[in-house]
């Protein structure tokens, strides 16, 4: 370990980084050596200070103390534009790019190659050439904001490589693609560093890490702890460096038959849902979540599963077709006629949906319960009440930052999707639905996040799992449920499910003999 | 036929300064700052135009004046919301405010007095021969012909066909995007609020060197907040906002016409008449466009960009 170390010159060495945000040490004097020719992976829980070292390195922040040296040389990285002077781009967890604008646009943005008079065509044949360059295919023309977030990702990517970076930072890069994405990500990535270029890769997905990194180093509380080869280095390995002490809550059993017997608590009969085109999202849907059960659902992302989610909580209302809630028809769903019948909801994407970002977290965390008793008396909300439940609710969360007064946007990704899954929790008597609830979230607490999940169900709440993962749904579902292009390809209990199956009916490749075959020209 | 002339003349000439006035606050807003100071800065340029031609007796020198006196107000503005990160409708409001009180209390000595110089007319050489429209569209000034073909052209081009442009618009959709990609937002978003702010009190010299021509307390009647909402309407494009100037300026005209005329229609309805179009220019655009995604305001608008936030 130690000899390779010495053979591989070091492409960047940051050195004693110390940084601190209102009193809070997010890094304590760090250090961190990048090689060329490496995929380096950066590890840690929520809040161990990755995002922090990153941004210090791309001049986003400036350290308190310590150096960064690049290619031996110290160097100052004083601003965004001095960092990519340096050969070093950043791809970050949530896309910075205009979505108003193209994708031509947006690689263009900001770049002094940028030719000064730079109508569309021009912008855009650029980018075909530059998409072709790189192996990255992206349509110039397309408007970001209407893309798919792998198709932004490549955006991304694009612009930083476009750019000459030879040193490139991925910020949970895995989180928002499709597996096909994923091995797409990683095949570029290989490409890149066999050219002597670098990446740090931040991730939470140590199956991910194990595959792709050659080294790994793991942060704690601000510190990096260790730095090792991923050779020899096992998910369970990784995990006590990541967890340290603490220990992990044990895995629950999965694939339990759900008696038939039980109480259906949302059913949907021939629901249909499209959009303001006339597009179908859903089509004509029958599923039941019965009371005691995971219900998982597979697919990939964009085949309906954010209308499915919405159809469960009352966000949305049919265009044909029925729900039903406790065996009773709903006349007309409202997301606050579901909330009272006690369905608790993790949408997809807490920071528009979720949360109300410049609001405290204590009024985020009472959201749910601020016109019940005890928040509410009469028609009057009373602060100190709702305070004194926020605060509980915080602690529940495990949040690492407790100020109830600080504004929501100010959490990290993790802490985020933690309170809301607590909120949520809470009102969810009879159904919590949970749209790719563990996304962002390090492996403690996605490990606590499924226990409370099964504690939902031994308390006879019925749990939708709605997620990308093959994994994460054998581990936990009890019935999966497969989302193609707005239908149901199949319903399989988790114990007949293996993952090879499950993956083709996500792709629309074959369909479950028994189920109803609607449209026999689609089948394999 | 002189009479089709004189109203499409009389259009275009007021027109002229809603058109001054939107583009300047057209920079602002594209770079995601609301400037609700426009009517003070109008009254700002309009009289310290009036005050220099008074003693220099040459229109462009009010221009230029109005010009840098709108500047250092917009300097002022661009410090409080830039900088200071202070309410951009806040420092707005008290710049109509501020800037009418004082343009007011300045220009007493002045009021009611027809302007020392005005601008001259420019004819354009066998153009204003052509029958009708020679004497309305080739016979004006050289604001006029700035106002309707030069700026909003080089607007135009600049905002949507250059490097720079690029930059400018991305300030005002996703401030955090630039400064990722190493663009300096502050800088740019100061300079263009400066250059809007000028350009916004230049419409107040036009006004008072051209329009009107006199300097008096209240000259600016709410030209500025029609300026502002003309931005909107007409969904933050430059030639639309020339076309919308036009179309406000032929209803002024008409009003006018209708009086000379005495077409038996009360005055005051009249008057009344650019408020009341403003007011459907802003309610019918969002009627027809509803649920589609048109000419959208910059998302950033309005807020100030702070780095250090998640």
């Amino acid at each position: 370990m130690a000899r390779t170390e010495l053979l591989i010159r070091p492409l960047v060495q940051l050195s004693g980084i110390t940084k601190s945000f209102y009193g809070v040490r997010a890094n304590q004097s760090v250090d961190f050596s990048l090689a060329g020719g490496e995929i380096h992976a950066l590890l840690g829980e929520n809040g161990a200070g990755k995002s922090t070292l990153m941004n210090v390195l791309t001049g986003l922040y400036q350290p308190d103390s310590g150096c960064i040296a690049i290619e031996g040389h110290a160097r100052r990285i004083d601003s965004p534009a001095a960092a990519i002077e340096a050969g070093i781009g950043m791809v970050h967890q949530h896309f910075k790019l205009v979505s108003a604008f193209t994708v031509a646009e947006n690689i263009h943005l900001g770049w002094n190659e940028t030719p000064f008079r730079a109508p569309a065509a021009l912008l855009e044949a650029r980018t075909a050439a530059l998409s072709r360059r790189f192996g990255l295919a992206v349509r110039p023309s397309a408007r970001v904001g209407e893309i798919s977030a792998g198709e932004q990702q490549r955006v991304e990517i694009l612009r930083v490589l476009a750019r000459g970076a030879r040193i490139l930072i991925l910020d949970e890069p895995t989180a928002v693609l499709t597996p096909p994405e994923v091995a797409i990500l990683f095949a570029a990535l290989r490409a890149f560093r066999a050219q002597g270029n670098a990446v740090i890769l931040i991730s939470h997905k140590l199956g991910e890490v194990l595959e792709i990194a050659d080294r790994v180093t793991v942060m704690r509380a601000g510190r990096s702890i260790e730095t090792c080869a991923a050779q020899g280095a096992s998910r369970a390995s990784l995990a006590r460096l990541i967890m340290g002490d603490t220990s992990l809550p044990p895995m629950q059993e999965s694939g339990r038959a759900v008696a038939d017997d039980a109480a259906v608590r949302i059913e949907l009969r021939g629901v249909t849902v499209r959009d303001h085109r006339g597009i179908a999202l859903l089509d004509n849907v029958d599923l039941q979540v019965r009371a005691g059960e995971v219900l998982g659902v597979a697919g990939v992302a964009g085949n309906g599963q954010r209308a499915l989610s919405e159809i469960l909580t009352g966000n949305l209302r049919p265009d044909s077709g029925t729900v039903l809630l406790d065996g009773q028809a709903v006349a007309h769903p409202t997301p606050r006629r579901f909330a009272r019948h006690g369905i608790g909801h993790i949408p997809e994407d807490r920071l528009r949906t979720a949360l109300a970002a410049d609001l405290s977290l204590a009024e985020n965390a009472v959201l749910r319960e601020y016109d019940r008793s005890p928040v509410a008396r009469g028609p009057l909300f009373v602060p100190g009440r709702a305070r004194a439940l926020a605060v509980r609710i915080i602690d529940d969360a495990q949040l690492d930052r407790r100020d109830p007064s600080l504004p929501a946007r100010n959490l990290s990704g993790g802490n985020q999707q933690r309170l809301v899954a607590q909120r949520e929790a809470r009102i969810a008597d009879r159904v919590l639905v949970a749209a790719y609830p563990t996304r962002g979230l390090d492996i403690g607490a996605v490990a606590s996040l499924h226990a409370a999940m099964h504690r939902l169900c031994a308390r006879g709440i019925g749990v939708v799992l709605i997620s990308e993962e093959i994994e994460e749904l054998l581990d936990h579902a009890d019935r999966i449920a497969v989302l193609f292009a707005g239908r149901i390809a199949g319903i399989l209990p988790a114990s007949d499910a293996e993952s090879e199956r499950l993956g083709l009916l996500m792709s629309g490749q074959a369909l479950v003999p028994d189920a109803p075959d609607r449209d026999p020209g689609r089948a394999a | 036929m002189t009479l089709l002339s004189g109203l499409l003349g009389n259009a275009l000439l007021s027109g002229g300064v809603l058109a001054l006035a939107g583009m300047g606050e057209l920079l602002a807003e594209r770079v995601g700052v609301l400037n609700l100071g426009v009517e003070g800065l109008m009254a700002l340029g309009a009289v310290s135009a009036v005050i220099t031609v008074a003693s220099t007796h040459d229109a462009g020198l009010g221009v230029a004046a109005s010009l840098a006196v709108g500047a250092i107000a917009g300097g002022v503005f661009a410090i409080a919301t830039v900088l200071a990160r202070a309410s951009q409708v806040l420092c707005g409001m008290a710049l109509t405010m501020g800037g009418l009180g004082l343009a007011a209390t300045i220009g007493r000595p002045f009021a009611g007095q027809p302007s020392a110089a005005t601008f001259r007319p420019m004819p354009i050489p066998l153009l204003d021969q052509m029958p009708v429209l020679g004497d309305a569209l080739f016979r004006q000034s050289l604001p006029v012909y700035l106002a309707y073909l030069v700026l909003p052209l080089a607007l135009h081009l600049l905002l949507f066909r250059t490097r720079h442009g690029l930059t400018l618009r991305a300030i005002g959709e996703n401030p955090a995007a630039c400064d990722a990609v190493g663009i300096r937002v502050l800088p740019l978003r100061f300079a263009y609020v400066v250059l809007g702010a000028a350009l916004s009190a230049s419409a107040g010299a036009y006004l008072t060197l051209g329009f009107v021509p006199s300097w008096s307390d209240g000259v600016t009647a709410g030209r500025g907040w029609i300026a502002v909402s003309l931005v909107i309407f007409a969904g933050y494009r430059p030639w639309r906002i020339v076309a919308g100037a036009l179309l406000f300026g032929l209803v002024n005209a008409l009003g006018y016409l209708a009086q000379a005329r005495n077409w038996g229609v009360p005055s005051a309805f009249l008057s009344m008449l650019p408020y009341l179009v403003t007011l459907l220019f802003m309610i019918v655009p969002a009627l027809l466009s509803r649920g589609r995604p048109g000419a959208t305001a910059p998302a950033a608008l309005g807020l100030p960009y702070y780095r250090d936030q998640r």
